[in-house]
């Protein structure tokens, strides 16, 4: 036993000094928890932003003045004029987001209390700025008419309101939310292209025949894998959520941070029995990466961390509840921005240490398989 | 006859720091086999990779055939009469495709018709005994028959100048002798013809008209062999070589002296194999292999490459699982799960296989813990390695920066840092230089002879498998003949071991190779007769170009990781990201905490519960319960309902209900409260209409339409992006890799050396691409239809024009990122990253290009996904066709020749 360990200790040792002596991996890992993460707490812009506007005014009073001056930047574009005539021709052609049309006589209307409607043309193409604009929209005309109108009517209060509070995430900024999810998902890709490249890297040098002559067993080389990349990753993390998530992005981190850690530690198993799995099925580098294509993009995108899971068809869910990153992702979501604690995730571990299990012991038999082959 | 066929003037090159040519001046007669002997690394391919232009000169000059090779003219014609067979085997061919499909595809290269082709495939193959094999794939060819299919391809166009680059290095015997009675006979029938060779067997040159010694980039002497031998008053050119080095370079070195093996009847047997057999498929790698071998005895395996000795030590070493036989060490039968025995062997493989990320001193102690020498002793067994095989200097060196020589000491060293009883050793010295390979044998000769360490060694240096107690001759898994060197010459009566083994060789499967030696005088003739004027060279050929996409549409047919990454990875994608990149937000869970518990606190709840956008869960009994669910994200939204909320109501005083929404996903809870914030205002006038009978309204209604989209539903919207975005990704991907394989592959040399032009390449390339992303976008657009349901309005034909357009344009990226990038891993994930961010960030597919800023609208503006992405969401959900998007073609067809004519520019028609 006392054989065993020593033999995996000393094999990690090794595949940490091989990952320090590759300048391109680790530039790689440093810029993946660092200024990646970064960007895209800070690139991803407000859903509304300079949507381009167009109206057709065919009241020209000053009531239809003051609504378009209400749209400006940064939400909005400075509105264009049109005719309708152009208005098609301009939503077909992708121009502009939204066509305001003014019906004749509205200033006259409001003032005598006559109802009136004003129509907003939405290019439904563009998802979110169409759908968050819209209401948007919607509330400023309404804002502006009514206190158009409140300063000739007396103002009518709604008797029941609805007080909207946001819990975890008061001003909604995306930025809290862009670099936690970077800096999950990057903890899978990290994780899997680590592993399966250091096992790639010992084939296609020709080193893993050497140590298959060493008295050293295919679980200590695969298990030393294992530990050393995982310990990588989990020590990008830690420093990554200290120093630029909370540190350069100020974001608040509700929870705690080492039961998150040990959340990933689990999820690092598994997406690191992974990466061996995957390398044993490419034969070089580049099968590799055509495989990490494929496998990367659906885990991220389907596991809930990008959109919500309930959005997602029901087949689609289920399938995903085989992927660690579905469960990964839901207890980083509920300890990080929800401060949810141990009583709380409990299921997520136990779903990730289970996956992890699976994973490593189906790994361990290709690997052991396919070893012959690949001396 | 006068004129040198290559002339060379004061040439350097230089690989970064490293200097591989030194002022080399030298001239090199026509009409001759000139040979160029020297070990690995010394600059030999260099030189042969100028004269045949296949790599830029730097500095001098170089004159091949009469004219300056620097000059992209002449280079284009002196192309047509030069021929260029380059190092490794098969390096310029391509492994899946088979013989057939190799020779007329450089047919083709050269302009020949088919009938032509054929006439001169069938000459070639019947002369080399190739016809036999037409069918098979280059890849699964032996060795010497690689090597003959790569002379049949570099003979096709008839070459006034062939280059040879180590043609015959890991060949077996006999096909070297039979390599070289082809070329004889060739230049027997075309004495014109010069040829040059560069040669690591220095036996091998005895037989060429004219040598050039090479050593450290400079060119040590010329003359004929027998003037070599006479200057240095040698008997072999292996000794005249080290006779001819530098004194620097020669001290220490002394002949190697092997102390007899004393014969002892009782002595231990180290290693014994009975009936040792391997079969991979139908294919018998070993067959009934037996040998004994003792202790303190050196023992050779001699043959080609995949004869079967690598595969013979593997078994030995436990590495691979025998099929049929056994073998035992030390009387210990062979099982791979014994690690007691694997304690008392070193093994060292072909080629350096050590860490080259860590020191030497580094993968001594690495390899003496693994090996669990003590602790307290490791120390001084690094020590005394160190001193043994002399790395004293070396030791805190990465092994990547020392030089072979010294590698395989440390290889040695790291095989015996646990002090083995038995050392494995395959090849071990290929590749390395003869003084430096004398050094390594005097080791092995003291580790035999004093420590009693028994050596079993594979080679395939004829002298040095003479130095070994005993060898075994293996051809083809079988061994021929095991006896000591001495006992086998003279038991087949012949002059030297590689007679001999010829001579066994040739017993062995006589049959095979006989005829093609018969027609050897025949070569020539018929393919002579036919030789008119070379054809004049066109500036664009699309039989070049077709030859190329011919080929490389076969090649992606029999490659199935790539295949299925073309075909399935697009649909599995778009899949992931149809269903992926949703904003639509439905089935919301949420539940109440109710205080009134009245009829108009749960009729306030009913409207919410009944929207399809919210599912109600069971309610929530306190606010610590609250937290929790919400916090453990079970829920989404809580609302709570004040106490006396139905009074209050009926009262007309104010009443707030409070509703929290889970903020972790911004995306999510802004569309939450848009949705709440809705069902609550139309509950509020529903209450008003009940209550007063009358409609209340406000004073302005914003009546919104959404146009193309009603449903406003995710998909529809999504979809048609997407196509456009993996249209993008995946061509450019592909395309990017079948450059950049080839690059790294090697066979991107007949861009090179042969007359095919870079838009020829280039266009020949990309065509199966172009298609095969077409038949993509045919199949997402029937899985958009079909699965995903999402309509399509307009017009298909205006679509597909677009779709033949815009693959052209993300073929043409893939080649643009494959002229800078080096390697596959490279090339993927640059284009990767190079298609996505602008596709994703700056063509509009989640914000519209017209609300960005700066570069990122510039981008916007010129890179082809905004524009595909227009025509496709126009075509799509808008209904329109080309008349009403025609302003979205022209940016489309224009990218193409832009992008194509930048590759083109570019690309380099040799290396650098």
């Amino acid at each position: 036993m006392g054989r065993h360990l020593a033999n995996i200790y000393r094999l990690g040792v090794k595949e940490l000094w091989s990952l320090a002596r590759d300048p391109m991996l680790s530039i790689f890992i440093v810029f993946s928890f660092t200024a990646a993460i970064y960007s895209s707490a800070t690139a991803i812009p407000e859903s509304l932003h300079m949507a381009p506007i167009a109206v057709i005014d065919n009241d020209v009073s000053p009531l239809s003045q003051r609504i378009i001056d209400a749209f400006f930047p940064p939400h909005f574009l400075t509105p264009t004029h049109i005719t309708p005539a152009e208005a098609d021709a301009g939503m077909d052609a992708g121009r502009y987001t939204f066509v305001l049309n003014i019906p004749p006589n509205l200033q006259r209307d409001v003032l005598a209390g006559r109802a009136a409607e004003v129509q907003l043309n939405v290019d439904a193409t563009r998802m979110s700025q169409a759908f968050t604009g819209s209401g948007y929209i919607q509330q400023m005309i309404g804002d502006e008419v009514r206190t158009f109108a409140n300063r000739y009517r007396a103002p009518v209060a709604a008797p029941v309101d609805l007080a909207v509070r946001m819990r975890f995430n008061p001003n909604l900024t995306q930025g809290w939310f862009g670099s936690l999810m970077e800096l999950i998902n990057n903890v899978t890709m990290l994780s899997i292209i680590l592993t399966g490249a250091a096992l790639i890297r010992e084939r296609e040098h020709g080193t893993i025949e050497h140590l298959l002559v060493m008295p050293v067993t295919p679980t200590e080389i695969m298990l030393a894998k294992v530990w050393s990349m995982g310990i990588v990753v989990l020590v990008a993390v830690a420093f990554s959520l200290t120093f630029i998530v909370r540190g350069a992005l100020h974001v608040p981190i509700e929870g705690s941070v080492p039961l998150f850690l040990a959340g990933a530690a689990l999820h690092l198993f598994a997406t690191t029995s992974m990466g061996i799995f995957m390398a044993t099925l490419a034969r070089s580098m580049p099968q590799f990466g055509m495989l990490l294509v494929l496998v990367i993009m659906p885990l991220q995108m389907l596991s809930g961390g990008n959109t919500p899971r309930e959005s997602m068809p029901q087949f689609a869910q289920d399938i995903m509840l085989a992927a660690p990153t579905t469960h990964f992702v839901e207890l980083s979501q509920a300890i990080l921005y929800r401060g949810a604690g141990i009583e709380v995730v409990w299921p997520q571990f136990l779903w990730l240490a289970a996956i992890g299990g699976l994973l490593f012991s189906f790994s361990l038999m290709r690997f052991r398989k396919t070893l012959s082959q690949m001396a | 006859m006068n004129e040198p066929a290559v002339r060379i003037e004061h040439v350097t090159l230089r690989y970064g720091k490293t200097v591989a040519l030194a002022d080399v001046t030298q001239d090199v007669p026509a009409g001759r086999m000139v040979g160029l002997i020297g070990p690995d690394g010394v600059g030999k391919s260099s030189l042969l990779a100028l004269v045949a232009g296949s790599r830029a000169v730097q500095e001098g000059k170089v004159w091949v055939l009469g004219g300056d090779m620097a000059s992209k003219k002449h280079r284009d014609a002196a192309c047509l009469r030069i021929a260029y067979m380059p190092q490794g085997l098969g390096k310029n061919l391509y492994p899946t495709l088979s013989v057939e499909e190799n020779l007329q595809f450089f047919g083709h290269l050269f302009g020949h018709d088919a009938n032509e082709r054929r006439r001169r495939i069938d000459t070639l193959t019947r002369a080399t005994g190739l016809d036999p094999f037409l069918a098979r794939p280059a890849g699964k060819l032996s060795g010497g028959m690689k090597q003959k299919l790569g002379l049949c391809c570099a003979l096709i166009h008839d070459p006034d100048l062939l280059i040879l680059d180590e043609p015959t290095t890991g060949v077996d015997p006999l096909a070297r002798a039979q390599f070289w009675d082809l070329i004889n006979g060739i230049r027997q029938e075309r004495p014109t013809m010069s040829v040059i060779v560069a040669t690591a067997y220095m036996d091998e040159a005895q037989g060429f008209d004219w040598l050039m010694a090479m050593d450290d980039g400079q060119i040590l002497a010329t003359g004929t062999p027998a003037e070599l031998l006479a200057r240095t008053h040698t008997d072999s050119l292996e000794e005249a070589f080290i006779a001819l080095l530098p004194e620097a370079k020669k001290r220490g070195h002394q002949p190697v002296e092997i102390t007899p093996l004393q014969a002892d009847e009782n002595a231990e047997i180290a290693i014994e194999a009975k009936d040792l057999t391997m079969r991979f498929g139908d294919f018998v790698a070993v067959d009934h292999v037996s040998f004994r071998i003792q202790r303190g005895e050196i023992f050779g395996f001699l043959g080609s490459n995949g004869c079967g000795k690598s595969t013979t030590m593997k078994m030995l070493t436990g590495l691979l699982p025998s099929t049929e036989g056994k073998a035992w060490l030390f009387g210990h039968e062979v099982d791979p799960r014994d690690i007691d025995t694997r304690r008392r062997v070193g093994y060292m493989s072909q080629a350096f296989s050590l860490y080259c990320e860590l020191t030497v001193r580094q993968n001594l102690v690495l390899h003496a813990r693994l090996f669990h020498v003590p602790e307290t002793e490791i120390d001084a067994r690094v020590a005394e390695m160190v001193e043994r095989f002399d790395l004293a200097e070396a030791l805190d060196t990465l092994p990547d920066n020392l030089p072979l020589g010294v590698r395989q000491r440390l290889s040695l060293a790291v095989a015996m840092v646990h002090k083995p009883e038995l050392l494995i050793l395959d090849e071990p010295t290929s590749g390395v230089d003869p003084v430096a390979r004398d050094n390594f044998w005097r080791l092995l000769i003291t580790l035999a002879r004093e420590d009693q360490v028994t050596i079993f060694i594979s080679t395939h240096f004829m002298n040095e498998a003479g130095r070994c107690d005993r060898i075994s001759l293996m051809h083809a898994g079988r061994v021929l003949v095991s006896d000591t060197p001495d006992a086998i010459t003279e038991g087949r009566g012949a002059a030297t071991l590689e007679e001999a083994f010829i001579a066994y060789l040739v017993d062995a499967d006589a049959g095979a190779h006989e005829s093609a030696s018969g027609e050897l005088a025949t070569l020539g003739e018929p393919a002579h007769s036919v030789v008119e004027a070379r054809p004049a060279r066109q500036r664009f050929s699309f039989q070049r170009a077709f030859s190329y996409m011919w080929r490389e549409s076969l090649e992606l047919r029999r490659d199935p990781v790539r295949a299925t990454l073309a075909l399935v990875g697009s649909l599995l994608l778009l899949f992931v990201m149809g269903f992926g990149i949703s904003m639509d937000v439905e089935d919301l869970r949420f539940a109440v905490l109710d205080l009134d518990q009245t009829t108009l606190s749960q009729n306030y709840e009913l409207n919410i519960a009944g929207s399809r956008y919210f599912i109600e869960q069971p309610p929530i009994t306190d606010y610590a319960q609250m937290d929790r669910r919400l916090r453990s994200g079970e829920i989404a939204l809580a609302l709570e309902i004040p106490p006396g909320f139905a009074r209050d109501v009926a009262r007309g005083a104010s009443v707030d209900i409070g509703a929290w929404i889970d903020g972790s996903m911004p995306q999510r809870a802004e569309t939450v409260r848009g949705y709440v914030l809705g069902l609550h205002q139309g509950w509020l006038l529903e209450q008003a209409r009940q209550r007063l009978g009358s409609s209340v309204q406000a004073p302005v209604s914003v009546e919104t339409r959404f146009r193309y989209n009603p449903d406003v539903k995710s998909l529809p919207a999504m979809v048609p992006a997407v196509i456009p975005l993996l249209l993008m990704m995946m061509p450019a991907m592909l395309t990017a890799l079948a450059v950049v394989r080839e690059k790294e592959l090697g066979s991107i040399i007949n861009l090179y050396v042969t007359p095919v032009t870079r838009l020829e390449f280039l266009l020949g390339k990309q065509a199966p691409y172009v298609l095969l992303a077409l038949l993509n976008f045919l199949l997402m657009t029937l899985l958009a239809i079909t699965l995903f349901g999402v309509p399509l309005k307009g017009s298909f034909p205006t679509l597909a024009a677009a779709a033949v357009l815009y693959c052209l344009c993300s073929t043409a990226i893939g080649l643009f990122v494959s002229t800078f990038t080096k390697n596959q891993i490279a090339a993927l994930f640059v284009t990767m990253i190079g298609t996505m961010i602008p596709a994703v960030q700056f063509s509009g597919m989640l914000t519209p290009v017209s609300s960005l800023e700066g570069a990122g609208r510039l981008i916007g503006q010129i890179y082809p996904t905004s524009h595909m992405l227009t025509i496709s969401r126009g075509v799509f959900s808008k209904a329109l066709s080309f008349p009403d998007l025609h302003a979205s073609f022209w940016p489309l067809a224009l990218a193409f020749p832009i992008v194509i004519g930048v590759t083109v520019m570019l690309l380099k028609k040799q290396e650098t």
